[in-house]
């Protein structure tokens, strides 16, 4: 019995906070069969195939996988190379820069095949699922259903015992959709052990599965084959019997309303379109296309992925301008300024776009207030809404949350809320489950018929295409046929509408493509699948983080002429010799010794003269308006006073409130003061009286001519090089959560060391690269030569690159979103960097918390070695020190992040 | 009208968005406390905890003497070393300043023979070998003055230097550290803020949303600097009050209210850049790296890390476009030098008139950016 199934669910119970995704579920999956999993949206069907596939780490209940425990890590990572999985959304676990052998490559490599095997299996999976042609294209430039063939190939490149695929053909045309099923019968027929696990919402699809389980709000409602399905519910397709399965409550209130016809006398056109045509660069996206759409219509756009519907969307309400022709809404040209246009469209876009961080009702009375509903209007309409769409009991959910039919509701709900003229539905029920899809059209067939609202609406659903007024197929930006659902069906062998879009769609594209090879010869060679040595899977890791960094030259450029530009600017710009300053003569005594005082400061570099000042008054009004920062007093009788040898005294006044500055200024009046003594003292030939009992000498080493530049461009790199390559790190690691591509890391053997250190090898490479190029500017541009031990330095910069990537590390295991980790890590390292150092100030005069902090920071360290190679030519046995101490900091970020990295989601 | 409600109602989404991201107000919080705290207070004074060490071949009452005018917290002890070790220990940064002071040193001075002092400065230590030469000179004529008056050698200098500092006489660090820490916070919060706002927008494709709705892209960006401005402007007043004049007691020359004013208008010119950049970056990669680009040169040539005239000419006019060196320039004025509006205003206007410019190039580029990104 035990080897009859491939899982086996016990009592499993999932939360995500207060709600119950999956409610006590128990149930048996049989080995080696194509098993689906059906139901709506949101009734944890995605939750429960992650648990399967180890993704999610389980709460409650016991998962049985390949015949041991999924809670258990040892099975899980052993059992990780039989399982495949692929998460929901186009293209959600594939790297879209990396082309589509690269991304092939990629798994190969995690999986530990050598360069044969790879070719091998790679030319193998892309002739089968006609990708060969595309090897080189960028996974995020194919089409939708090229890029859920690509995510397939990837999950197969290990030859898995157990295929878990989550709603794969969500969003996919029809051809696509075709040409997906027919490969995953091939696979089967060659690997007949395999058992497929699927979630879909699709019915039809449902049908070629040999096992079924029906599920509804966390439960699992039966399990059967199609057919007996449908026996036993006494009904003919499976979606009805699915739908005599749920409760009474969530059945289908009313039977589909019907689409009266149009009404014929309304002539006047709501939309026209006239040869729009849209390039971008050498791509076209849509070509010279051309429609009219009258007052009420229900207008279809059918079309596969990537044919340019969102495209010529886009242009109609002005979000993209055309590159060629015009189009009319109400008579008026598409003005993207004309904010009265825009209050009669409404326009729900693909992607969902409300705020997930608001509640339902909050976004629904957001879109209120903007489409300026008067006060009163706004609570009533906001509750038939609610009534209407069925969102009644969520109003208080944050809509990120709200499973994908839900979401789509809420932005019909938003785009409907002010009553437009026009609606414009960019695909609004991809990957909604059928009951909705059909009470969603209900919805617009009561706006176009009941409002009289004119309704563009693009789909991938046939039976939605039968329900509109008239359609369009376009294919590869152009439209290729516009007639009404009717006609258009008749015209193929079958009479049905999905036929003649294949038709449509194969004459289009020509030749059709050359017949894919039969998938043979997988699972062949089972002697391979032993777990890869660690190394290998890191450098799979790294190899593929630097093709990403390579793919993306913008941040590349960003990250090196950024900081050659600051170093430009610092090490000229950092500066302590004050020169240009503002003084002015406060002169009470006016004889030639008083001048003669004052033309020291007069003829310095340091100073500029601004008016004198004549009263105290003014002096203190003239300073606190910052017109001057030093002002010189003498007092009167100060002529005679020098003559006589009697005691007199000068006063400098001094802006202290920039307490940097008014040190130096000091220094400067101080030496003025000096130079005036002894000139003035051998000019009398009184040496002995005037001239200073001592030369004070100084002498500035290792920097003679005292300039600040020769130590900036030594400092400067080491502020740079703790900024850049955190954020690289940090920002690498959060994206990754973000856009989801982290599940392949959960899913394979990588462990956290081997994902983090990949991940990490670019980045210290690209820092030494950075490193090499302000080392080489410092040298060349700036002549300040590199007396000391080069290889010294270039090991303390190895170690510093690799604790300033550590850092961003460790702060992006913490933070759940990019922006997060972007935040934290340059406010927690800027402070310490730039001001506790030693790039002003040496670490060792600061005081109290700023002190530990600067010694506990990996800059100080670097800065000092680096100014030590650069001004004092210190060598390897003067900087080992240093050395020592800078390497500890990476091991402690990256064990750190590796103790807090989960290998699992909650 | 129909403006300025879209706005306000656009604020209040704003508020909602940043009140679910709590590690961004913890973030805000922690900058405005602790991190402020630390970064103010723990400059010390130019010239502080200074290693010097004496080569003294005299070991005579005067040299003993120059050693002991050294005091804390300026200098360290000093130290002492044989002549044939100062030059490992300057190449190991062991010390900052070394003082030889030759045999026969004392002699010398009562013979009026004019001795030779040398005073040897680790020049890579910029900052503290500028100030402390001037000081160290400075004691060191005092102190032998001081000598020469007891021993009735000679008379002293009839002619006195009086230093007088106005606004900050002690000179006490902290209190223009505590400004420039101000600022840094300011303009990092508000920039990241801001921008962040505006990339998370457009990653999720709400922005188009807001494209196709009646409101124009400068109500979108008036929202977002108004909303997120407001936050850093609390978090700003707080700092203001509780933490430098309170903790820090921070003595304040002008208004509080003309600072919180000129405040305001800096957030404004600070929100903006932020926004330029949420629009010029295509993803968050390129926002932390431009984010890094701009900060830092906001944060180390605004006047508050080294003097504005220690800038060289070709820089100055540069630096000029950054917002920061305004609110550096009126912020000190206000608030040690106590100057009041007829004062500043000029600073607030060009400050106002950046923050403007670089707004109206961010409008300019916006609608493009959404449409094309």
């Amino acid at each position: 019995m035990q080897t009859s199934c491939v899982a086996r669910v016990q009592a499993l119970s999932h939360r995500y906070g207060k709600n119950l995704a999956i409610d006590d579920v128990t149930l048996d999956l049989p080995t080696g069969k194509m098993l689906g999993l059906i139901g709506p949206d949101g009734v944890g069907k995605s939750t429960l195939l992650s648990l399967l596939a180890g993704v999610r780490k389980i709460q409650t209940g016991e998962v049985m996988v390949l015949d041991g425990d999924m809670a258990d890590r040892n099975h899980r990572e052993a059992v990780f190379i039989n399982i495949a999985y692929m998460p929901q959304g186009l293209g959600k676990n594939l790297y879209q820069e990396l082309s589509v052998q690269e991304n092939l490559q990629f798994f190969g490599r995690l999986f530990g095949h050598d360069a044969a095997e790879r070719r091998q299996r790679i030319d193998r999976l892309t002739k089968a699922t006609g990708l060969d042609p595309f090897l080189d294209r960028p996974a995020g430039k194919l089409s939708g259903g090229m890029k859920q063939k690509l995510g397939l190939c990837c999950a197969l490149i290990h030859d898995p015992d157990f295929l878990i695929l989550d709603e794969p053909t969500t969003g996919v045309d029809p051809v696509a959709r075709d040409q997906f099923w027919n490969l995953i019968d091939d696979i089967r027929a060659d690997r007949p052990g395999m058992s497929v696990l699927v979630a879909t919402a699709y019915m039809e699809e449902a049908e070629r599965f040999d096992w079924l389980a029906a599920m509804d709000d966390g439960k699992i409602l039966a399990t059967a084959s199609p057919d007996e399905m449908r026996r036993q519910a006494g009904v003919d397709t499976l979606e009805e019997a699915f739908v005599s399965l749920l409760p009474e409550a969530k059945q289908r209130k009313s039977a589909p309303v019907e689409m009266t016809p149009l009404d014929q006398a309304e002539t006047g056109h709501a939309i026209v379109a006239k040869g729009l045509t849209k390039r971008f660069g050498d791509f076209t996206a849509a070509s010279d296309v051309s429609f009219e759409i009258r007052h009420g219509e229900i207008f279809g756009f059918l079309g596969s992925n990537g044919s340019g519907k969102t495209t010529v969307m886009k242009m109609l309400t002005g979000l993209l301008p055309a590159s060629e022709g015009e189009a009319w809404l109400f008579g008026e040209k598409v003005d993207a300024s004309n904010a009265e246009t825009r209050m009669r469209v409404g326009y729900m876009s693909q992607l969902f776009s409300l705020y997930g961080e608001l509640t339902v009702r909050q976004n629904l009375k957001l879109h209120a207030r903007l489409f300026d509903l008067p006060n009163d209007e706004i609570e009533p309409r906001i509750e038939e809404l609610l009534t209407d769409l069925g969102l009644g009991r969520y109003e208080d959910s944050f809509a990120g949350e709200l499973p994908l039919g839900l979401k789509q509701r809420l932005s019909l709900g938003c785009a409907v809320i002010h009553k437009p003229d026009i609606l414009i539905l960019d695909e609004p029920t991809s990957g909604v489950d059928p009951v909705a899809r059909d009470e969603f059209f209900d919805l617009l067939a009561d706006l176009s018929r009941g409002d009289g609202v004119t309704i563009f609406i693009s789909t991938h659903f046939m039976n939605e295409g039968m329900r509109c007024d008239r359609i369009s197929l376009m294919h590869a930006g152009q439209v290729l046929v516009y007639d009404t659902p009717q006609n258009l069906a008749a015209e193929s062998a079958s009479g049905t509408l999905n036929e003649t879009f294949i038709d449509y769609i194969t004459d289009a594209m020509g030749a059709p493509e050359t017949a894919p090879e039969k998938l043979t010869g997988l699972g062949s060679d089972q002697a391979s699948r032993n777990h890869s040595p660690r190394l290998v899977r890191l450098f799979a890791v790294s190899r593929r983080e630097t093709l990403e960094v390579i793919r993306d030259p913008i941040r590349l450029a960003f990250g090196l002429l950024g900081s050659m530009l600051l170093m430009l600017l610092f090490a000229y710009g950092i500066s302590t010799d004050v020169t240009g300053l503002t003084f002015a003569a406060y002169d009470q005594d006016r004889t030639p010794e008083s001048r003669a005082y004052l033309a020291n400061f007069q003829g310095s570099q340091y100073f500029n003269e601004a008016p004198a000042v004549t009263s105290d008054e003014e002096l203190r009004r003239r300073m606190v308006a910052g017109e001057i920062t030093l002002a010189i007093e003498i007092p009167s009788g100060f002529g005679r006073s020098v003559a006589t040898l009697q005691p007199t005294s000068v006063a400098a006044w001094i802006d202290g409130a920039n307490t940097i500055r008014a040190s130096t200024i000091e220094g400067y009046v101080q030496g003025a003061h000096a130079t005036f003594l002894s000139t003035r003292a051998t000019a009398a030939g009184m040496s002995g009286m005037l001239q200073p009992k001592v030369n004070i000498e100084p002498r500035y080493r290792y920097n003679p001519s005292f300039e600040s530049l020769p130590s900036m461009a030594a400092s400067v790199p080491a502020i740079l090089l703790m900024l850049f390559p955190a954020i690289l790190m940090a920002v690498s690691i959060s994206r990754e959560r973000e856009i989801g591509t982290i599940t392949n890391f959960y899913v394979t053997p990588t462990s956290k060391l081997e994902y983090l250190l990949g991940k990490q090898l670019p980045y210290i490479g690209l820092g030494l690269i950075n490193w090499m190029i302000l080392t080489a500017m410092a040298v060349f541009m700036f002549d300040v030569p590199l007396k000391g031990s080069a290889p010294a330095l270039a090991l303390g910069a190895v170690a510093y690159v690799a604790a300033s990537t550590g850092l961003g590390m460790m702060v992006a295991v913490f933070m759940r979103t990019q922006v997060a980790a972007v935040f934290t890590t340059v406010v927690v390292a800027m402070m310490p960097t730039v001001q506790f150092s030693g790039l002003i100030q040496p670490v060792s005069t600061l005081e109290g918390a700023g002190r530990i902090l600067g010694q506990l920071w990996p800059t100080n360290y670097f800065m000092q070695m680096s100014v030590g190679v650069f001004n004092k030519a210190l060598g390897f046995d003067q900087l080992g020190p240093n050395i020592l101490l800078l390497l500890p900091f990476a091991p402690v970020f990256v064990a750190v992040a590796v103790l807090f990295m989960r290998k699992q989601e909650a | 009208m129909r403006r300025i409600k879209n706005v306000f109602w656009l604020i209040g989404k704003e508020f909602r968005t940043l009140w679910r991201e709590a590690i961004l107000l913890l973030l805000v919080i922690y900058s405005f406390g602790p991190s402020m705290y630390v970064e103010s207070s723990g400059a010390g004074g130019p010239l502080n905890n200074a290693v010097v060490t004496f080569v003294d071949e005299d070991r005579s009452t005067l040299s003993r003497a120059l050693q002991n005018a050294l005091l804390p917290p300026r200098y360290l002890p000093p130290k002492e070393a044989g002549a044939d070790q100062i030059d490992r220990m300057m190449d190991w940064g062991e010390t900052t300043f070394v003082v030889v002071i030759p045999a026969g040193f004392e002699a010398d001075v009562r013979a009026g023979r004019t001795p030779s002092l040398q005073l040897n400065i680790d020049a890579t230590k910029t900052m503290a070998a500028a100030v402390g030469t001037g000081y160290l000179t400075a004691t060191f004529n005092e102190e032998i003055n001081r000598f020469a008056t007891g021993e009735d050698l000679a008379p002293v200098s009839p002619l006195d230097l009086v230093l007088r500092r106005s606004f900050n006489p002690a000179g006490e660090t902290a209190w223009l550290r505590s400004v420039s820490s101000l600022l840094n916070q300011l303009s990092i919060l508000t920039i990241v803020l801001t921008g962040a706002a505006l990339i998370r927008e457009r990653e999720h494709g709400t922005i188009e949303h807001l494209m196709v709705m009646p409101l124009s892209a400068i109500e979108i960006a008036m929202a977002k600097i108004i909303a997120n401005g407001l936050v850093i402007f609390v978090a700003f007043t707080f700092a203001l009050f509780v933490m430098v004049e309170g903790f820090m007691d921070v003595p304040f020359a002008g208004s509080e209210g003309l600072l919180l004013l000129g405040t305001a208008v800096y957030l404004f010119a600070a929100a903006s850049i932020g926004v330029l950049l949420g629009i010029v970056a295509r993803s968050m990669a390129q926002f932390a790296l431009l984010l890094i680009l701009t900060i830092t040169p906001i944060m180390i040539l605004s006047g508050g890390m080294t003097p504005i005239e220690s800038q060289p000419a070709w820089l100055q006019p540069i630096t000029w476009l950054l917002p920061s060196r305004h609110f550096m320039e009126f912020a000190v004025a206000i608030a040690f030098r106590g100057a009041d509006f007829s004062i500043v205003w000029l600073e607030f206007l060009w400050t106002f008139l950046l923050g403007a410019a670089f707004l109206f190039v961010s409008l300019i580029l916006f609608r493009r950016s959404v449409s094309g990104g």
